[in-house]
């Protein structure tokens, strides 16, 4: 009976899981903008915003441990949709006009998500491995005044910046489809609702990546 | 006009095809689509040649038989038409037009432009209905008041003909349109109160089942649709499964 199937075995419930990862995660990239944007105007402001986000007890073993879940949750199952839908339409047309019926950002989410996924590699390599290491494996818990110096060698590299700038060229295209898919996804559309969040969704996907490129350009400029 | 056709042609279901090239002329822009296969197909018989299958009924609009992938889009450039309904004002003397039947997996292609569509009729038959005593002391649909909005939802919903171009417009091959449509006609009037929730269960079961993509949210098969069936439905449809399985 269909009604004693487990939730994610419903395609739409597994979009479901996948519009709330995707939700959650857009509300992680407006406060991880808002702290990187402190950088700009006070270093002092960004250490001690960084450090209370680095050393919380709440922070550091519930909500991190929570957010790595989503983003390894958003990336698997968004690998895990794009094979079932391949598998549905395993002889391509010969001739195909896609474009006239949808954007290219909605056709290729699993593109950006890539490009999105491996930037993270990096994102992860520059900042979240060496401050697991500092913390968990060198014991060093106090210092408050690293976060600047770190976040300004790390956009000295001109290769780097450019990474990180194109990386975000991704994150926009990702997300001028996915934010307002989302709402599709857990049902929310209605006349009244649906056109603001198509707007908000548009400023968002232009805003949010465009204040994380101006910050590394910022830093490497400022240097 | 002249035109120039490459067509999709297989013998039968386990063959493989190929994309095959054919001339045509004098083709009147009154035409319908279906009618300039026609003089194909009478061109192909008088030179002793197999006919080109396609899917045809009604040649107005109404029964989803005709199937089509012309110019790289269901039911061809124009909108809000099926493929009977396409006329051949649409295109230009000396064009190419590109003809395949419905791709995907779900919908396995029988013989050159006739796919097999019986997967809708295996979602319907799996609670795409309203359970009625037709003893004859049925109440009259007509004496049960309905709030005008719903009643129009319902109809817009009940104007899906199960033609299958949203799955072929897709590019997951996802059937959410169609079954949304046929969950909503029902889930929005009284008489399909007493089975809402086994029916969206049951029918995105079958709908899982019969290995149709997921939906990606794209639009294309609004836009695609020969009827106009809006997205409203789908959200409509994420909102019942969702309500029906917790």
């Amino acid at each position: 009976m269909a009604i004693n199937k487990g939730f994610l075995n419903f395609s739409i419930l597994r979009k479901f899981a996948m519009a709330l990862s995707g939700l959650f995660l857009v509300i992680f990239l407006l406060q991880h903008l808002t702290i990187n944007l402190t950088s700009v105007f006070s270093s002092d402001a960004f250490n001690s915003l960084s450090h209370f986000m680095g050393t919380n007890p709440l922070v550091q073993f519930l909500l991190q441990p929570i957010l790595a879940f989503g983003v390894f949750f958003h990336l698997s199952m968004g690998l895990v949709l794009e094979i079932k839908n391949r598998n549905a339409r395993p002889i391509k047309y010969a001739y195909s006009k896609p474009e006239e019926n949808s954007s290219w950002m909605s056709r290729n989410m699993i593109i950006t998500g890539v490009m999105i996924m491996l930037f993270l590699g990096l994102h992860f390599y520059d900042f979240w491995f060496p401050e697991l290491k500092l913390k968990f494996i060198d014991g060093i818990w106090n210092n408050e005044t690293r976060y600047f110096i770190e976040l300004q060698h790390k956009f000295h590299d001109p290769i780097r910046v450019a990474l990180y700038v194109l990386s975000f060229v991704f994150l926009s295209l990702h997300l001028m489809h996915g934010f307002q898919s989302a709402f599709q996804s857990i049902g929310f559309r209605n006349k009244s609702y649906t056109p603001f969040i198509k707007k908000l969704s548009s400023i968002y996907a232009i805003v949010v990546p465009f204040g994380f490129v101006c910050i590394a350009i910022y830093h490497f400029l400022a240097q | 006009m002249n035109l120039t056709l490459k067509i999709w042609r297989q013998k039968e279901a386990k063959a493989s095809g190929s994309m095959e090239t054919y001339k045509v002329s004098e083709i009147s822009e009154h035409m319908s689509f279906l009618e300039m296969m026609d003089v194909l197909n009478e061109q192909l018989i008088n030179e002793g040649k197999e006919p080109i299958a396609f899917d045809h009924d009604c040649r107005e609009g109404i029964c989803g038989s005709c199937s089509m992938y012309i110019n790289g889009e269901p039911h061809g450039p124009d909108r809000g038409v099926t493929t009977c309904q396409l006329h051949m004002r649409k295109f230009k003397d000396g064009d190419t037009i590109h003809i395949e039947p419905w791709r995907a997996a779900s919908f396995p292609v029988i013989k050159d432009l006739v796919v097999d569509r019986s997967a809708f009729d295996r979602i319907i038959q799996s609670g795409g209905y309203v359970s009625v005593n037709t003893s004859g002391n049925s109440q009259d649909a007509n004496a049960i008041p309905i709030p005008k909005e719903d009643a129009d939802n319902a109809f817009d919903a009940a104007t899906c003909i199960g033609c299958g171009a949203c799955v072929a417009a897709c590019k997951n091959s996802s059937a959410m349109l169609f079954v949304s449509a046929k969950v909503s006609q029902l889930a929005l009037l009284p008489q399909g109160q007493v089975e809402r929730k086994e029916r969206v269960l049951s029918m995105v079961d079958q709908m899982d089942t019969e290995g149709f993509g997921n939906c990606s949210n794209t639009g294309a098969c609004e836009i695609e649709c020969p009827k106009g069936i809006s997205l409203d439905n789908i959200a409509r449809m994420n909102r019942e499964l969702l309500s029906a399985k917790i």
